[in-house]
């Protein structure tokens, strides 16, 4: 099984570089354009908010970005950090009328993960918490 | 990286030329942009995303917290030249029914004259 990493610190500025990862480990799959885009999007999604949120923008703090197989079914993407925990369960889908009537810039991120995903799951094992997400191919 | 050149045309239309990526660590320059031309008073906005590469939430939550403001203000703001992918992005949560979009910045100008 082929698995792509990137170590990356929590500063916003490595996000392109984590966007110029993504792009590249998904070249080798026959994914349209526009669905490698929504890809790399769905991970900057969730590693700008690990970065806000849960690091607070420490530098010297980490995550571990993974792309792996899925069998034949597709690739999952990994992000594990020791970070503040995310809490799913306190999560409630914005509904964008909502946003745009009260004027807010923010909170439309994981909306736009979970719309370009196939399936998005959080976890916590041996004090690291684990994202995935999962997107099948064809 | 994003670069954001700002000019106004004889039909006093303030027109902002975005280039590169707007994502997280980027957005405030698209906000601050934005919240200039309200504040020079510009009641035409023309954002020409022709050389746009790549938007995430950040950068579509700028244009969204200015929907309703531009409303009540009776500003009108036309997006013209997104890409593809760009294009894609909108879509993904409805944005390009809520937002004006164009092709060109010459259809984006007699859009923008029309009312509010």
């Amino acid at each position: 099984m082929k698995i792509h990493s990137f170590n990356f610190n929590c500063s916003k500025n490595r996000l392109k570089d984590i966007r110029c990862f993504v792009d590249q480990a998904l070249q080798s799959y026959s994914f349209t354009d526009i669905e490698k885009h929504k890809m790399v999007l769905a991970v900057d999604e969730i590693c700008a908010n690990l970065i806000i949120h849960s690091h607070e923008c420490n530098p010297a703090q980490n995550v571990r970005l993974e792309i792996k197989e899925n069998g034949n079914d597709g690739i999952i993407f990994e992000i594990t950090d020791k970070g503040k925990t995310f809490n799913v369960k306190n999560y409630r889908e914005p509904k964008i009328n909502e946003i745009v009537k009260a004027g807010k810039k923010g909170g439309v991120g994981l909306l736009l993960v979970k719309r370009i995903m196939d399936n998005v799951e959080w976890s916590t094992e041996n004090d690291r918490n684990i994202c995935r997400l999962y997107k099948k191919i064809g | 990286m994003v670069n954001i050149n700002s000019k106004v045309d004889q039909e006093d239309i303030c027109i902002l030329e975005i280039s590169g990526e707007i994502d997280a660590s980027s957005s405030i320059h698209l906000d601050n942009a934005m919240k200039k031309a309200v504040s020079e008073g510009f009641k035409k906005i023309i954002v020409d995303c022709d050389q746009l590469e790549y938007i995430s939430s950040a950068g579509l939550g700028v244009f969204m917290s200015y929907i309703q403001e531009f409303k009540n203000l009776k500003i009108s703001l036309v997006l013209s030249g997104l890409n593809e992918n760009v294009f894609s992005v909108f879509e993904i949560l409805g944005l390009d029914q809520l937002l004006v979009l164009e092709d060109t910045v010459e259809k984006a100008k007699k859009k923008v004259n029309e009312n509010p």
